[in-house]
This record gives structure tokens, C-alpha cells and sequence, in this order.
């Protein structure tokens, strides 16, 4: 396949479900099958093009045809392949997942097409290789997360939802300003033209100025210290698979797009940028995980709990050695599977426990162990023990900043582990191992007699725990992958190259 | 809505405005038009007629949901792009054809699209406010 097809295609795929499932909006069966068959369609044409990408190789592409700096560049790396890789994963896990539980409901308020609609903002955000574009991709993610916020229709979740869409809006509004300032400062808007014309930019305060703005920007999305409060104010009001969905994606492209903009664009030797981010990434871990220790709703506290894991990936881009990017990267995609399999497993929490409150649950390792096993994988993962994937992950980071010479961050990551290891327990002992109370052992019951219910929903769980598995066994080729994914994002020559050819360009010589 | 002004008015301004929808969708090719604007023209159309009519007179008029036009317009945009994707060029890049002279190209078919989606997005929308 050539580099047009590969880079189009997990594109195509959202887009044409977006498309079907519209088309088809009075049939909920229908929808089913389409939105299962592209988001697998996804899922494989994301994993070509990983292949492709494996060697080193970045591709690229120009959507209509249009020559780069001019066009809307699609590129393709080692990392934006991997993000691509795990967003068609979650759309095939989440996926099945949504298909059990009060699935009808969903269907009838327009859901299938939402959830295209935001893998298609997720995907596009991860292979664009134009900063208005990024911008234009954040707007269809914004989109379509508030109508599955809302979908619904309670009091809480219109609620949450306005709250969750201002503050949005507000973060994607800088965007737009830092992609006006930056777009005055080079006059381009291609990712790789702006990698060769700022550093010849004379007014480089001017840069850093705009560059700690982006942060800002992107920082929002990725809801770091002081800009999360979005995220705990509005993700426990949606059902399981939504919340899963977001809890997977969203942040993560606020990440991704703080890691692309700061290797590519902007650079983190500047002087200002990292420290900065260093010290957003020890406080982003920190709250995070103390509003989690707060909380005893599952959902409030794993969506505390994903501020704080942020933070380890800020840490990384914060460190910015080789090691310590590469660790970023291997971060995400652990976080990504771990953190949507927590949220699968508070569905099942819910539906089995009869709530997600953790003070009414109870006695679930006693009826059902394997659902025990099966939350203790995600769960330990998350804070960290070995052999699991978010051992090494944190091992990577860890061991990256002590290198480096942050030993109070390096403290601070590790300190965090124990706390969120904590919380895990405290879910752990609250809901499966003390004595349950009355109304979750009759849902416990229902939940035993409804086979179809509990396969849709523990296939996926069993799946994600499989790969979190996996990546802590076999821990070797992703770290390698990973390392040298972060090695190609700190070496921008050949993504520069692969946009806009060799040699000098056009706007190298524009002056404004 | 009660109004017999409307209600007669709105006879001549449905295919007047269909008219000019499609008028400045085929003019967007070379000049300002397009069908982004052309779509919300004939949706100001369809909107004055329905108004004093109410929802299922709107249904009735379109035939389909206006659901299935956002949908059918966004795959007629995808399809658009596919002829150079078969031609091992970039997605989207637009393929023209001269026949005695005419130019046809993709680039209608994308704008349809957009018409179509621009069209039934904004009926959606004011189907859920129409009265019965």
C-alpha cells in the first residue's frame, strides 16, 4: 500500500461510519454492525500502518493534492502510527463493550454516530501534520465528546456538559489565538515548515512566549495543574463505555499534541519551557492523586486518577533526554489501555455492585473472583508493581529523571505510585472484598442471569488485561519501540523531510 | 405557526430558494458560492416553508429524515476523494473530465456533499423546534 492509502485509510474508516450510521439512524442494529466493522477496519488499517512505520520510516501525504507548506499535510511516525495503533484497539474494546447494558437507550440519542465522530477527531489529530488542522480535528473531538457527554439528557449530565464544553471552548479559543500569533510570527501553518523557519525567527522571546501559550492550550486539553478542573466536574456523569471512550482518548491528544508541538515546533532546551512543564508535572501527579484519595465514587476517583497519570507523561516530555521521551510514549500507551479497562471494570462495578458508589457495593471477590483478578490487573498496573505494563512505564520515566538529575521529581512520581496504589486498594476493599450489602447482592444476581450482558462487557475487560499483561511479560520490544519512537521525535530532520522533500524551501527565505 | 401570509408566501419562496441554492452551488466552482452556502439557502427555504406547516409537513416534504441527508452528504464528500486515492495520489485530490469542453470534476460531487450535509444538519435542528 502506498503512503496516500495508509494514511487515509484510519481516516476513511471514522468518517464512513459517521456517514452509515447517520444514514442509518432508525435502525440501531444496523448501526451496531457498521460501527463494529469500521472501527475493526480501523483497527487494521491503523495496524499497516504501524507496519510501515516500524523501520523508522515517516510517510506523508498531502489531502487534495496541494504541495506542503501550502496543503494540509497527513505524516505519519513511529508515534503518531503507535496513537493511531491503540485508538482503533479502544474503538474495537469499547466498542463491543457498548453494545451490552442500557445500550438501547444510547442507540436512540444518536450514539454510534458520536462515537465515529470522535475516534474521527482522534484519529485525525494524531496523523496531521498542520497546527490549524490539529485545531480543526480538537473542534470535531469537541463536538462529538459533548454530545455523548449529554446523551443522556439528565439534569447532572447538561450539567456536567456545560461545563465540560465552556471550558473546553475557552482552551481550544487560545488555540486558535496561539495558531493566529504563530501564523503572524512565520507565515506557515505546516508543522514541518514551522520546524525550519523558527529557529531562524530573530525575536526568539516572541517564540517562547507563544510556545508557553500553546501549553497552555494543549495543557487544558491534556488536564494538567492548574487547568484539569474540566475533567472531574463532568466525566462521572456519562455511562461506562462513553466515560471509558473519553478516559482512553481525550486527554491523551492533549498530550500527544503537547509532545509533537515541543519536539517539532517548539524546543525544550530553551531554557524556560521545560522547567516549567517539570514543575506542572509534579503538581498535575500530586493533586491528581490526593482528589482521588478524597473520593469514594469510582468513577470520581479514576477520573482523579488520570490527572495524576498525566503527570508522569509530562514528566517525561519535561526531562527531555532520549530516555525520558521515550518513556513518555510508552506511558501513554500503557495509560490508554489500563485506564480504559478501569472504566470498563467500574461499569462492571456498577452493573454488578448495583452502583458506583463504593460505600453501597460490596462482597464482589466472594461471588465472582475472576472479576476480582480480572480488576487487579488494570488496577496494579496503574500504580505501578511489576510484572505489569505501568512498572516499566514508570520505570522508564523514573529512571529517565534520576539520570538527569531530577531526583525530586523522580521522588515525587514514586511517592505518587504508593498513594495511587492506595486508592486502588481502597476500591479493591470496598467493593469486592467486604461484606455486601443487600442491594448489591440482588445486582450481583441479575448480573449472574444475564449471560449476554456479561460476555459484551467482559470481552473486551479480558482483552485489555491480556495486552497489560503482555507489555509487562514481554516487556523488551515495547520499550524498544517506544525509545526509539522518542528518538525520532527529538531527531525532526526526517519528518521535515518527509513533508516538505530535501533541500531549502520556500519559506525558508519568506520574511514577513 | 398560524400565518396566512407565510403560509402563501412561503409557496413561491420554497422554489425560488431551492433555485438559487442550486445556482450558487454550481457557481462556488470558479467564484464565491459553493455548497456550504447553497445548502443553508435552500435550508432557509425549506425552514420558511415549514414554519407555519409544522414538523411532519417538513418530513413529508423531504421524503427522508433530514438525518439521513447529513449522512448521505458526508459519504458523498468521502467518495469524492476515493478516484485518487485508486490512482495512487493523495486522498481527495480531485480528478476532472472535459467533455466537449464541459469541465466535470470530483470537486462537484465533494460540494454536493457538503449541500446535502449542510441541508439536513440545519433541518435536524429545526425539526426539534417546529411544531407538530
Amino acid at each position: 500500500m502506498n503512503a496516500h492509502l495508509l494514511l487515509s485509510l484510519p481516516i476513511i474508516w471514522p468518517l464512513l461510519g459517521v456517514a452509515l450510521c447517520c444514514m442509518l439512524w432508525s435502525r440501531p442494529r444496523a448501526q451496531r454492525i457498521t460501527s463494529l466493522v469500521v472501527s475493526a477496519g480501523l483497527l487494521l488499517s491503523s495496524l499497516a500502518l504501524l507496519a510501515a512505520t516500524w523501520d523508522g520510516t515517516v510517510l506523508a501525504t498531502q489531502f487534495g493534492g496541494w504541495a506542503a507548506p501550502f496543503g494540509i499535510s497527513f505524516v505519519g511516525d513511529m508515534l503518531s502510527a503507535a496513537m493511531v495503533v491503540i485508538t482503533g484497539l479502544m474503538a474495537v474494546a469499547v466498542g463491543i463493550y457498548g453494545l451490552a447494558g442500557d445500550a438501547e437507550a444510547r442507540e436512540a440519542a444518536f450514539y454510534h454516530p458520536l462515537y465515529q465522530g470522535l475516534l474521527l477527531g482522534v484519529t485525525g489529530a494524531f496523523l496531521t501534520g498542520d497546527i490549524f488542522n490539529l485545531y480543526v480535528w480538537f473542534e470535531v473531538m469537541l463536538i462529538s465528546s459533548f454530545g455523548l457527554l449529554a446523551l443522556g439528557g439528565t439534569r447532572e449530565q447538561l450539567d456536567a456538559g456545560v461545563k465540560y464544553v465552556t471550558l473546553n471552548l475557552v482552551a481550544t479559543t487560545l488555540f486558535l489565538i496561539c495558531v493566529a500569533f504563530l501564523y503572524g510570527l512565520t507565515g506557515s501553518l505546516n508543522m514541518a515548515d514551522l520546524a525550519r523557519i523558527l529557529p531562524t525567527i530573530d525575536n526568539q522571546g516572541l517564540v517562547t512566549t507563544i510556545a508557553v501559550l500553546f501549553l497552555v492550550a494543549f495543557g487544558s486539553k491534556a488536564a494538567v495543574f492548574p487547568l484539569f478542573f474540566w475533567l472531574p466536574a463532568s466525566y462521572h456523569t456519562a455511562s461506562a463505555p462513553i466515560v471509558a471512550i473519553f478516559a482512553a482518548l481525550l486527554t491523551k491528544v492533549g498530550v500527544y499534541a503537547i509532545l509533537r508541538s515541543f519536539t517539532l515546533i517548539f524546543d525544550l532546551s530553551l531554557g524556560f519551557t521545560a522547567p516549567v512543564i517539570g514543575i506542572v508535572a509534579a503538581l498535575t501527579m500530586v493533586t491528581g492523586v490526593l482528589g482521588a484519595a478524597a473520593h469514594f465514587d469510582v468513577r470520581k476517583i479514576l477520573s482523579f486518577h488520570i490527572i495524576s497519570q498525566i503527570g508522569y507523561m509530562l514528566l517525561g516530555i519535561a526531562v527531555a533526554t532520549p530516555l525520558a521521551i521515550g518513556g513518555a510514549i510508552l506511558y501513554v500507551i500503557h495509560h490508554i489501555i489500563v485506564k480504559a479497562n478501569l472504566f470498563l471494570l467500574a461499569g462492571v462495578i456498577n452493573r454488578a455492585g448495583g452502583s458506583f458508589e463504593l460505600k453501597e457495593v460490596g462482597g464482589l471477590y466472594k461471588t465472582l473472583p475472576w472479576l476480582g483478578v480480572l480488576f487487579l490487573v488494570p488496577a496494579l498496573s496503574l500504580a505501578g508493581l511489576p510484572p505489569l505494563s505501568g512498572f516499566w512505564s514508570k520505570f522508564v520515566v523514573v529512571k529517565a529523571s534520576l539520570d538527569a538529575g531530577h531526583a525530586l521529581l523522580a521522588a515525587t512520581a514514586l511517592a505518587v505510585g504508593v498513594l495511587t496504589l492506595y486508592s486502588m486498594l481502597k476500591i479493591w476493599n470496598e467493593a469486592f472484598w467486604k461484606a455486601a450489602p443487600a442491594a448489591s447482592t440482588a445486582a450481583t444476581e441479575r448480573w449472574l442471569a444475564d449471560t449476554g450482558t456479561r460476555r459484551a462487557m467482559l470481552t473486551p475487560i479480558i482483552i485489555l488485561a491480556a495486552i497489560t499483561m503482555t507489555i509487562g511479560v514481554v516487556a523488551e520490544p515495547f520499550i524498544a519501540f517506544s525509545l526509539r519512537a522518542g528518538e525520532q521525535l527529538l531527531d525532526k530532520s526526517a519528518y521535515v523531510e518527509a513533508v516538505l522533500g530535501p533541500g531549502p524551501q520556500r519559506s525558508a527565505e519568506w520574511q514577513p | 405557526m398560524n400565518s396566512l401570509i407565510l403560509l402563501t408566501s412561503s409557496r413561491i419562496v420554497l422554489p425560488v430558494a431551492m433555485l438559487f441554492s442550486v445556482y450558487v452551488l454550481l457557481r462556488g466552482h470558479n467564484e464565491p458560492g459553493g455548497g456550504f452556502v447553497g445548502g443553508l439557502i435552500a435550508a432557509a427555504g425549506i425552514a420558511v416553508h415549514s414554519l407555519p406547516r409544522g414538523r411532519s409537513a417538513l418530513l413529508r416534504l423531504l421524503k427522508v429524515s433530514p438525518k439521513t441527508l447529513i449522512g448521505a452528504g458526508l459519504a458523498l464528500a468521502l467518495l469524492s476523494g476515493l478516484p485518487g486515492l485508486l490512482l495512487a495520489e493523495p486522498y481527495l485530490k480531485h480528478q476532472w473530465a472535459f467533455p466537449g469542453g464541459l469541465p466535470l470534476s470530483t470537486t462537484l460531487i465533494f460540494d454536493i456533499g457538503v449541500y446535502l450535509s449542510v441541508v439536513g444538519a440545519v433541518l435536524t435542528f429545526l425539526a426539534y423546534y417546529l411544531e407538530e
